[in-house]
């Protein structure tokens, strides 16, 4: 079947399966494979994507139901090759190490700073609960989230 | 000076983009997708297998031990782990069959058809049946390696003794849990096998696809793919998911791809060893250690792999950095039929920190002397001897992080509000929220244990590129630890450029020669002192030429100019161009030696362990609820010796990263077993900290500076896994009145040591 949608500012349009996951189609047909699979189930939030302004897991999500839907992935987020300033205070605090879920962190940073531009800190774990970080214990990820919400 | 600044993570930006390509990330042309199946059964025979003859299987690629074209063994310390079963499984995760096919999917429909049957045998799946001996699995006796440590006269030192403390300790396996899953591409050509994927060490992947495929060193290519996170798990085991894949690519002759999913890995790779550590000390009124007596048993699973030197590590380590003159260690690591165990960031260090940590809790208690004096009477100082004999001799900074743990966190008033409040000898059942503070002190040898290094000789080299750049050769591997940038720094500062000027080679075995493993935190003090020394030699020959071309005798470097005699000569860049001009190349290699003086006989397993010890003190602030008995742990205050720090941030990010992990360990990581097989093996119930459930965690570097490290830095990578899970234990005590000796200290765990406590 065929499904169009918004992705990154830019309208495509993908023929798969109704039932595929958004993840294997934004990484599959689309070769955007900034979003990362850790766990497949929805827990680790490594495949996060905004879809219409909210934060989703593109592994639990099929293809069908974003027909016509905005989405905006990682590599959505810097803007003419221009980093998005938590991209950059992700990189100036060090809240990113191995990197694999920094482009689900980004997401769920972005979704936060967009509706809530000036959070709490304990607003900030809130918002990342559902992101999984082995490396960093968080400090640095939470640092440069509230970074970017002083500077900008 | 780059170093002790916070370059930018080197490989950032692409982290940052989505741009960096991890192995997923890469599709090839024609490629297959690989699948492996395992035994379902701890250990027995395999009497048939039968691919169901309604399946189409002209699709489908199968390789079997049979299509081995070498060795069937994953080549390691002893070469016992076979590649695929051949007629017996010792463990239900064993590798048995290989398949292929088109796409994932039809790979897993297809191992929906395969059928195999097993005689089975009574397995041994604890430490207890494999030292009861009902069933020999291994050797004689079920044990893989034992070791004994030992000095000065323990029998006659008990009975000088005061008191006597005794302790049981009990400590759980433990998922690396890197967020990124291993996997491996194999792409096969003529008479060569290229491998790429997400790795710790390629020169151990490049070893064993020598030995599976019968190749020589040139016909082997292993590639690092940006690497999602190691922590110890992509140590050993991906050399196991490569030869796979080159074998399947090899049958295929197409290149073939193998990705764990989530379910898969936590099954089928390694985990930390699980532990009982018995601890028997005889100790003086005053609280001073006389005689110390432990005994340590690790759980190996089903093939020796890594346990040997994750004992060795344990037993080192298992006195923990106190002094104490009469000292019997003795080790063992042990068989079971469960999935072979091995390496986890702090490689048995966290285990017996656990233990000692508590019985020095259990000690201080008994002489009537708080956490911080009965530490600070016994600690090790510089010129002391550790239980192998080793004269600490340099780089000691022990006192300074227990004193800088106890007074950031105002420990001693914090425990006194906490007994006061919590009331150890009064009823722990009111419905308030329970506080505690707990310490824990703990050092970690940096480097390879023993006469590793010294046999080792890791290799690194740097050259200069066309441009005038450096260029960094070596294998140690970015795993996000941050390899790549500190590297950097130490090359920019010893070469006086700037950190943009040193660039840093893929970690291709065809292109960079063998630093040893990334593991044993020996990537910055090791391997960066090696990567410094070849940068010296690099200068040491453009300062020859230039002394040469401009017939000065006295030539220096500073900052990027070289000078003679007050003059300025020309820029290291204009030098390096015409060097290259005239030379074709600059490139110089350098060998890691230990410094002068250390010793280890592996005879008596004496003498200098390491070449030296990175030190750690921790408080642990926890919050128990009275009701679901959930530990929560609300404050970490570290302090910790790590030499120099190339890099603050990056080094305060391993200490955080370490340090959550360590929490996981202390309070919520717990495996469940039915059988030989983990039953949660899967995020949904495997529970990792989030970030609601990380403390803050406040860190102080302390930097006594090592003089045979680069630039002054010793070992930071596992130091920060070691102490947190005591500390978080003691604090547990403090709140509860109950002293918990196994961890996870999940609410079952601690309701039954409250329940037990009231009995009593």
């Amino acid at each position: 079947m065929k499904f169009s949608f918004q992705i990154n500012g830019a309208e495509r349009e993908i023929d798969a399966p109704p039932m595929k996951r958004l993840l294997d189609a934004l990484r599959e047909d689309l070769r955007l494979t900034g979003t990362k699979e850790g766990c497949g189930e929805g827990e680790c939030g490594a495949c996060s994507v905004i879809v219409d302004g909210e934060v989703i897991n593109s592994c639990l999500v099929p293809v069908c139901q974003t027909q016509g839907a905005k989405i905006i992935t990682v590599e959505g987020l810097a803007r003419d090759g221009r980093l998005d300033p938590l991209q950059q205070a992700f990189l100036e605090c060090g809240g990113a190490q191995c990197g694999i879920c920094t482009p689900g962190m980004l997401i769920a940073a972005r979704v936060l700073l967009d509706t809530n531009p000036h959070p709490a800190r304990d607003e900030i774990k809130e918002a990342i609960a559902g992101n999984l970080c082995r490396c960093t214990g968080y400090v640095k990820i939470i640092d440069a989230i509230e970074q970017t919400a002083k500077t900008v | 000076m780059a170093v002790g600044q916070n370059v930018l993570r080197k490989e950032g930006h692409e982290k940052l983009t989505g741009a960096a390509r991890y192995i997923d990330d890469i599709a090839l042309d024609g490629m297959l997708y690989g699948k492996t199946i395992r035994s379902r059964v701890p250990r027995g025979r395999i009497k048939s297998i039968t691919f169901d003859p309604d399946y189409d299987w002209s699709r489908i690629v199968v390789a079997d031990y049979r299509d081995i074209p070498g060795n069937n063994y994953v080549a390691l310390i002893e070469n016992d782990q076979p590649l695929l079963a051949e007629t017996e499984v010792r463990h239900s995760e064993e590798p048995i069959l290989l398949i292929a096919a088109e796409s994932k999917h039809e790979a897993e429909i297809a191992a929906r058809h395969i059928r195999i049957e097993y005689e089975e045998a009574p397995p041994v799946l604890t430490i207890e049946d494999a030292l009861k001996g009902d069933q020999i699995i291994h050797g004689s006796d079920n044990i893989f390696k034992s070791f004994l440590i030992a000095r000065g006269d323990v029998d006659e030192a008990f009975k000088q003794a005061d008191l006597i403390v005794e302790g049981e300790y009990r400590v759980p396996h433990q998922e690396q849990l890197y967020i990124e899953p291993q996997g491996m591409i194999a792409i096969p050509g003529d008479d060569t096998m290229t491998v790429m994927g997400s790795m710790q060490c390629p020169y151990y992947v490049h070893k064993a696809l020598k030995h599976v495929f019968n190749l020589s060193d040139e016909q082997v290519i292993v590639i690092q793919t940006t690497t999602g996170g190691g922590f110890g798990g992509k140590e050993e085991y991906p050399s196991m998911i490569a030869a796979h894949a080159a074998l399947l690519a090899h049958k295929a002759k197409r290149p073939v791809k193998i990705i764990y999913d989530r379910a898969e890995d936590i099954a089928a790779t390694p985990k930390r060893h699980p532990g009982v550590i018995r601890h028997r000390t005889g100790v003086t009124k005053e609280g001073r250690l006389v005689a110390s007596e432990i005994d340590i048993v690790f759980d190996g699973g089903a093939y020796a792999t890594l346990s040997s030197v994750v004992l060795s590590r344990g037993a080192i380590h298992a006195l923990g950095p106190y002094r104490c003159d009469n000292v019997r260690i003795t080790a063992r690591a042990v068989a079971t039929n469960t999935p072979p165990n091995g390496a986890f960031r702090g490689f048995g260090a966290p285990q017996v920190t656990f233990a000692y940590e508590m019985q020095m809790e259990k000690i201080g208690e008994k002489v009537g002397m708080d956490s911080v004096e009965i530490r600070r009477i016994n600690m090790l100082r510089e010129g002391d001897i550790t239980a192998t004999g080793q004269k600490l001799t340099w780089s000691v900074g022990s006192e300074e992080v227990l004193n800088a743990a106890v007074e950031r966190s105002d420990f001693l008033s914090k425990i006194q509000q906490a007994s006061l409040q919590n009331g150890r000898a009064g009823s722990p059942r009111s419905q308030e929220k329970r506080r505690g503070v707990g310490l824990s002190f703990f050092f970690h040898g940096a480097g390879f244990t023993g006469s590793g290094e010294a046999k080792m000789k890791a290799q690194a080299g740097v050259e200069i590129t066309p441009e005038g750049h450096a260029r960094i050769l070596s294998g140690s591997t970015e795993i996000g630890q941050g390899t790549r940038t500190i590297f950097c720094q130490i090359v920019a500062d010893e070469l006086g450029l700037g950190c943009d000027d040193v660039e840093i080679e893929e970690p291709d075995t065809s292109r960079v020669p063998d630093s040893g493993p990334t593991v044993a935190s020996r990537t910055c003090m090791v391997v960066g002192r090696v990567v410094q020394m070849a940068a010296r030699e690099v200068k040491e020959k453009l300062r020859r030429f230039v002394a040469e071309r401009y017939g000065e005798a006295d030539v220096k470097l500073i900052e990027n100019r070289f000078v003679a005699n007050g003059k300025d000569l020309a820029s290291f860049g204009a030098i390096a161009r015409a060097y290259l001009d005239l030379h074709g190349e600059l490139r110089a290699y350098a060998r890691y030696a230990n410094p002068p003086g250390i010793e280890w006989d592996d005879e008596t397993y004496s003498g200098d362990a390491y070449p030296v010890f990175s030190w750690g003190a921790i408080v642990a602030e926890v919050e128990v609820d009275p009701t679901t008995w959930e530990v929560a742990v609300t404050k970490i205050t570290t302090a910790q010796d790590i030499g120099r720090a190339i890099n603050p941030i990056l080094a305060e990010g391993q200490i955080e990263g370490g340090t959550l992990q360590a929490v996981g360990y202390g309070v919520l990581e717990e495996l469940v077993w039915n059988r030989g097989r983990i039953v949660n093996n899967q995020l949904t119930n495997y529970i990792i900290p989030t970030s609601l459930d990380a403390p803050e965690i406040e860190t102080i570097i302390v930097e006594k500076e090592y003089p045979h490290g680069p630039f002054g830095a010793k070992g930071v990578g596992e130091l920060p896994m070691d102490g947190a899970a005591p500390a978080i234990a003691a604090a547990v005590y403090d709140a509860t009145g109950a002293f918990v000796p196994e961890i996870p200290i999940t609410p079952e765990r601690l309701l039954a040591a409250i329940e037990a406590r009231e009995r009593a």
